[in-house]
């Protein structure tokens, strides 16, 4: 089967800055991957250059997405294919209403789906049951996109948009972070939703937590742009209970 | 909104789509300006000694004045002697119906999007088409007529009308009040009059529709809006020119009387040629436009979408004479490439218990310069006046500039006045964010843009708020990289 995603040897950085180091990683179609890794160790970076946000170099390897070059794409050409990122901090946009975006969003995709673009009415039938699955405060919906939410309303919006958005790939940058508990369990029922045998994750975490409600097939640890180690959802108990040190020495040892 | 999206796409493609020049047969004037010329002027029109009285007053005055250098715009000194002060299509016959317009005009004002078809047109808009110097048709005249209302040619009410010309020509603008009001005053060929009668709600919207073709002229048009007691008209007025290397004058002067209860809406989207990406030609667009809140409980509402000329200077105001009388100002300001702008309003406050509203949106991209200049003024009379501004910038790459520039003065004590003032900039993580959702950039850039207007579209008739956001759509082309 074609892979969704394939990183080969990716090294890449930021205003003279060297931050991926080499990362090399394969999705497969119906799995869900977990990045983790200590703060600064260039997590949301790899999110940046999968959707490909201006200003970073990539200094060799190579990103395929379902078997296209995936850093020849403008970052808009990503998304329509079926890459979204869930934003560690999701960015306001003031007098632009979040319906009115999120229909615009909805109809590129559908258009480079070959589908016809949905009006008004059958946009709001569309997400009405997505807007019940994350339990979202309709009003949010009429106002101007993430501005003046909350920061866990933010967070939830994302999972929102992904819902409506129905990516192949998602990649999820901390979605968890700054989530009451409640909240944490409605998020990740809404990743759970999406999940299918042609659909495949990269969820960014801090917190094992989070895994018990999405259940990863594989865990990476990065530290200081490398995967420095992967394996199973075994591996994430490991580092909730020992921490990134004991990977930091095996590493030393190893050198 | 909805259309919108695709809508600007298709037009994002397009540099300026009107800029293309007509083949139609013109007569000139010589340029230059003396009495002859203006004596020539006022012969061609077969005006009464009374016009030609006046016009020839206003140019004695405009000799003694000088031209104005302090708006913070900068341009080049305009040859004034270089300057074709007529220009008009030839075949203008006494029209006695629309299908008497020529063939070639009725193509241009096609290609505009203009219909002179008056079954082709939207329904519930009457136009008035004027080409260089003068109008060269009207349509729904007949269906207004019935209704008492007169609307037409300025050339034509100086002849049908000239009681109501001669009333109240002048009379919110003198030919006094300023270097290029004093030019148009003594130089203007044609524009619109309107007349709506007492108690009449004007059944459609009225509209004038502005077109530059002719080479080396200057356009000097002047409206004439009145409406009597109990009346409301809304009024939109649009505009284009070829696109040309050299500069060319547009020097307008509009007035509007409302009388007792009256309420008046003026609207325009100005879209005269702005020059190239390098600054190279586009209409230098001097404009005088005032309207008095004559009676009680009248009202005065300008609403402007600015997106061409090279240079924009206007400054749409209200005299609020009339005891709880209102007015309005409602303006979307867009400088790209190296467009300057400097617009505002005035709001003098003479009644009492007068009230206005200022909502000023300036939009920068490129090397665009624009500034926003208002004046509230409280007389000592407005006893319980209110002022409410609101002056938002919004910047588009870090080469352009905003300006804002309140004047106020206040001579009573019992009034009120808010102030607000914001400046933003689209920043790249709001691109990136739409870009991420598969928005393009310039789709990005036109819906920021289009939020940051809405409170003004909302105020614009319906189908025209679709076309001001196209426009925003066209003139922000390649804004961002
Ligand atoms: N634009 C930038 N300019 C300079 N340095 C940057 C830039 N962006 C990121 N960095 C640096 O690159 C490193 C990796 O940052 P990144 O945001 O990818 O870390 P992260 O793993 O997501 O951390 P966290 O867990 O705190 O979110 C950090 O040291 C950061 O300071
Ligand atoms: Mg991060």
């Amino acid at each position: 089967m074609q892979p969704i995603l394939e990183i080969r040897n990716l090294q890449a950085g930021v205003e003279g800055r060297h931050i991926l180091k080499g990362i090399s990683l394969t999705i497969q179609p119906g799995e869900i991957h977990a990045v983790m890794g200590p703060n600064g160790s260039g997590k949301s970076t790899l999110a940046a250059v999968l959707a490909g946000r201006e200003g970073y170099d990539i200094v060799s390897g190579e990103v395929r997405y379902l078997g296209q070059d995936l850093l020849e794409l403008d970052p808009e050409e990503r998304a329509r294919a079926g890459l979204f990122l869930a934003f560690q901090y999701p960015v306001e946009i003031p007098g632009v209403n979040s319906t009115y975006f999120l229909k615009a969003a909805l109809n590129e995709i559908r258009k480079h789906r070959g589908l016809s673009e949905m009006d008004a009415i059958e946009f709001l039938g569309f997400v009405k049951d997505k807007i019940k699955l994350l339990e979202l405060n309709e009003d949010l919906l009429k106002r101007p996109v993430n501005v003046g939410f909350s920061g866990g309303e933010k967070k939830r919006n994302e999972i929102f948009q992904m819902a409506v958005l129905e990516p192949r790939l998602a990649v999820l940058d901390e979605t968890d972070s700054g989530l009451d508990i409640d909240a944490l369990r409605v998020v990740s029922n809404g990743v759970n939703k999406l999940r299918s045998p042609q659909n495949a994750a990269l969820v960014i975490t801090h917190y094992q937590r989070l895994l018990n409600y999405i259940v990863p097939d594989f865990v990476h640890v990065l530290m200081d742009g490398r995967i420095v180690r992967s394996g199973g959802k075994e591996l994430a108990l490991e580092l909730e209970e020992r921490g990134y040190d004991w990977i930091a020495r095996e590493q030393r040892l190893a050198a | 909104m909805s259309t919108a999206i695709p809508t600007i796409e298709e037009f994002v493609r397009s540099d300026y789509k009107y800029g293309f020049v007509s083949n139609i047969d013109t007569e000139t004037l010589p340029p230059g300006l003396n009495e002859d010329i203006i004596r020539a002027i006022s012969a061609k029109k077969n005006e009464p000694e009374f016009m030609l009285n006046w016009r020839l007053r206003a140019y004695r005055h405009w000799l003694t004045m000088t031209e104005p250098r302090w708006p913070k715009v900068t341009y080049p000194r305009v040859d004034y002697q270089s300057i074709i002060y007529y220009a008009a299509p030839k075949k203008k016959p006494q029209l006695g119906s629309l299908d008497e317009v020529d063939p070639e005009l009725r193509r241009t004002f096609e290609k505009l999007g203009i219909s002179l078809d008056e079954q082709k047109r939207l329904a519930g808009v009457a136009v008035d088409a004027v080409v260089d110097s003068v109008s060269v048709a009207t349509t729904f005249q007949k269906d207004l007529e019935k209704h008492g209302i007169i609307f037409c040619s300025f050339s034509e009410a100086v002849q049908k009308h000239p009681d109501l010309v001669e009333k109240y020509l002048g009379s919110v603008v003198p030919h006094t009040d300023n270097f290029f009001a004093a030019l148009n005053s003594a130089v203007f060929s044609d524009g619109s009059f309107c007349y709506v009668p007492k108690g009449v709600r004007c059944p459609m919207e009225l509209s004038t529709y502005f077109r530059i073709n002719t080479a080396n002229t200057g356009q000097f048009e002047r409206t004439l809006i009145i409406a009597d007691e109990g009346s409301y008209v809304s009024y939109l007025e649009g505009c284009t020119a070829p696109m040309r290397d050299e500069n060319q004058l547009h020097a307008a002067v509009v007035e509007l009387v409302a009388l007792d209860n009256a309420e008046i809406k003026y609207s325009t989207v100005q879209n005269w040629y702005p020059g190239d990406k390098e600054g190279r030609g586009g209409i230098y667009n001097f404009v005088t436009k005032r309207g008095i809140a004559k009676g009680r409980r009248s009202k005065i509402s300008w609403t402007q979408v600015e997106t061409g000329s090279a240079i924009t200077w206007k400054y749409p105001s209200c005299i609020l004479v009339g005891e709880e009388s209102v007015g309005e100002f409602y303006s979307v300001a867009l400088t790209n490439n190296y467009q300057q702008a400097d617009t505002g309003t005035k709001m003098v406050h003479i009644g009492r218990n007068t009230r206005s509203t200022i909502v000023s949106k300036g939009i920068s991209a490129g090397h665009g310069q624009n500034s926003y200049r208002g004046l509230v003024q409280i007389r000592p009379s407005a006893a319980g006046a209110r002022n409410f501004s609101q002056c938002d910038s919004l910047l588009i790459g870090d080469k352009c500039g905003a300006h804002t520039f309140p004047y106020i003065e206040v001579k009573n004590d019992t009034a009120q006045l808010e102030h607000e003032a914001t400046t933003s900039k689209i920043g790249e993580d709001q691109i990136f964010y739409c870009n991420q959702r598969g928005i393009s950039k310039q789709d990005a850039v036109n819906m920021i843009v289009n939020g940051f207007c809405k409170e003004v579209f909302r105020e614009l008739p319906m189908e025209f708020a679709v076309e001001a956001q196209k426009l925003l759509g066209v003139s922000l082309e390649g804004s961002v990289g």
